[in-house]
């Protein structure tokens, strides 16, 4: 017990195929971990599942003690789960400070009324979020962008746009999908950085999904491998990278 | 002074050129008006006007804000329309000061149109694209045709309704009938102005640009880019959803008062609170730049303008209307033309370039 996020015999079908079959999992506090598989393994399945895009058939999720199994997406980013996504998603039309200040919504309040009239508390909270959502995006080396519009960001820029407005939302969890899929290996350095640099800095524990698995060993300390939709090996990077298994199912592709 | 104007940000700026440029069409309207320089034909289109940029700031408020594409909203005017009328003239002999009396009468053509956005919201935003217009549509046009066979009668037992016809209402011989099925309401106190009209665009469009740049605003937009995203961080897609289209409703509903005051004969057909109507107004704020506040109310001004201002070349008028169409098409989203504004009519932007 005492881990962060727990996870039993979590499982979804889509029509006849077991995408993520008796998935087990155990985070424990400012950990960082990493989801690796090959393609179509059920990776992105898990982080729908534990975020409530997808209502699991079987199993339980556990967040700080919380139980969260097959809430909606609202209640769990409430209860402190906040995610990136493979293909990028962000408010495209939205600046890139809007963007982070759309991550704070649930933390920073005002009524509408005080909204349309602008009475005292809105410019107030305004003003937080403003603060807020311009610190997070100095962490990321985008504060000198924050009145671009978000699509005219370029691609790498595009993915640390998304991990800060994750944060925003203040969660006790941070799910990142990929997040360096595209980048080149420059970029691929920096931001491995800059997740390590997160995790110190706002002492958050973080589930990493990554392809390659060279960049994984680099900085995760434990592994969950993925295959066919159930856990393959699992357990500290060093052992789950030796393990026959994983290297015929990665070989083998 | 100028300094201020220098320090605000980008969209505070254009936000007040926007109020700026209605108050100064007001005032010169209103001068040309009192040196008798305009037709009395224009001068009655005065309020029809307010009540279309109302309109179509307000759809905007529901397809460039909220993006969904929604074709309902003259059923909310007409809404607004028949409570407020109705009000009026049960109410006319009880309050006589005629500004106190619209007033009322504009809260509760308000308050219904948005009970109405709300009941329809809540099923119909369930729904998508194609089919939330579709939908939209359907209960805009059973509005109207719910007002058509809708009778109510006051005696001094109060009041009766019926949906058959007048003698369904059974009233004393004392009654009198308000709504009369498809003959709707007359000697409804004619107490828009131009004045008010005015007074309600600019309230109409604090209300829609405020909501806009408030966190409630970013939340709305938020969904509209990315539904998926915009859950993850925890924001309520239904609430929002319904909080746009309700409040779209109910300025729908302001207009509907602005129009039923200014007639003194009120029914409802096709042409004002039909399809034809609502496709009207989505023409506006499609012309105007989905989700330009701006561009609606322009594009609404001269496509109500146009037509009158064209009755002398009776024969050239649709094709000259045309042209204008097609003009307005390419001038908000032909790409070379869009690079040609950001270039030329953005203010602030080029300096921060120039800076770089
Ligand atoms: N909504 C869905 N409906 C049907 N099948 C789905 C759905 N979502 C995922 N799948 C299937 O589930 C399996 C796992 O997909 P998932 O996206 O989780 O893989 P992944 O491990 O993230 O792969 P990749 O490395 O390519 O991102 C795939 O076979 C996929 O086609
Ligand atoms: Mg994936």
């Amino acid at each position: 017990m005492g881990a962060l996020l727990d996870v039993k015999n979590l499982g979804i079908s889509f029509g006849g195929l077991r995408a993520v079959n008796g998935f087990d999992i155990s985070i424990e506090k400012e950990e960082l971990y990493g989801l690796i598989g090959p393609n179509g393994a059920g990776k992105t399945t898990v982080f729908n599942l534990l975020t409530g895009v997808y209502k699991p058939d079987a199993g339980k999720v556990i967040l700080d003690g919380q139980d969260i199994t097959g809430k909606k997406t609202i209640d769990i980013s409430k209860a402190g789960i906040a995610r990136t996504f493979q293909n990028i998603r962000l408010f495209t039309k939205l600046s890139v400070l809007d963007n982070v200040k759309v991550g704070l919504h649930n933390k920073h309040h005002y009524s509408t009324i005080e909204g349309i009239l602008r009475l005292p508390g809105y410019r107030r909270v305004e003003k937080e979020m403003n603060e807020r959502a311009m610190e997070l995006l100095k962490v990321f080396d985008l504060a000198d962008h924050a009145d671009y519009l978000a699509s005219n960001l370029p691609y790498g820029q595009q993915r640390k746009l998304e991990i800060a407005r994750a944060l925003a939302t203040e969660p006790k969890l941070l799910l990142l999908d990929e997040p360096a899929a595209g980048m080149n290996p420059n970029e691929t350095g920096e931001l491995m950085e800059m997740i390590q640099l997160v995790r110190e800095k706002f002492h958050m524990t973080i589930l990493l999904i990554e392809h390659d698995m060279k960049l994984v060993s680099g900085i995760c300390e434990k592994l969950t491998v993925l295959n066919f939709g159930e856990v393959l090996a699992q357990g500290d990077t060093a052992t789950v990278l030796n393990d026959p298994q994983v290297i015929t199912a990665y070989l083998g592709e | 002074m100028w300094d201020m104007l220098k320090k605000m940000n980008k969209n505070t700026k254009s936000n007040l050129i926007t109020y700026g440029i209605v108050i100064v069409a007001f005032v010169v309207m209103q001068l040309l008006i009192s040196t008798g320089s305009i037709s009395s034909l224009l001068e009655g289109l005065m309020v029809p006007l307010c009540m279309y940029i109302i309109l179509a700031v307000s759809l905007n408020l529901v397809v460039g804000i909220l993006g969904e594409l929604s074709l309902g909203h003259a059923g909310f005017m007409c809404v607004g329309a028949f409570s407020s009328a109705f009000f009026s003239k049960c109410m006319a002999d009880v309050i006589t000061i005629a500004p106190l009396r619209f007033f009322l009468a504009l809260l509760v053509g308000i308050a219904s149109a948005a009970v109405f956005g709300i009941i329809i919201g809540i099923p119909v935003l369930r729904l998508k694209g194609d089919y939330l217009a579709i939908v939209t549509l359907a209960f805009g046009e059973i509005i109207k045709n719910l007002v058509n066979v809708l009778f109510i009668g006051k005696d001094s037992n109060g009041f009766h309704f019926s949906t058959k016809d007048v003698m369904g209402l059974n009233m004393e011989p004392d009654g009198t009938v308000i709504v009369n099925g498809p003959q709707g309401i007359t000697g409804t106190p004619k107490d828009s102005t131009f004045l008010i009209g005015v007074i309600l665009i600019l309230i109409t469009l604090f209300i829609v640009i405020n909501l806009t740049n408030s966190r409630d605003g970013r939340a709305i937009m938020a969904i509209r880019d990315n539904r998926i995203a915009a859950e993850s961080v925890g924001i309520n897609v239904t609430k929002y959803k319904l909080m746009a289209f309700t409040i779209s409703a109910a300025l729908a509903g302001a207009a509907g008062v602005l129009y039923s005051h200014n007639l003194s004969t009120l029914t409802a057909n096709t042409n004002n609170f039909g399809y034809n109507m609502s496709i009207n107004i989505l023409v506006f704020v499609v012309l105007g730049g989905i989700g330009s506040i701006r561009g609606s109310m322009i594009a609404a001004v001269i496509l109500t303008l146009l037509p009158e201002l064209l009755r002398g070349l009776s024969d050239y008028r649709m094709l000259i209307y045309a042209i204008v169409l097609i003009l307005m098409m390419l001038f908000n989203w032909a790409p070379k033309s869009i690079e040609w504004r950001e270039k030329y009519l953005s203010f602030g932007k080029k300096k921060k370039e120039a800076a770089k």
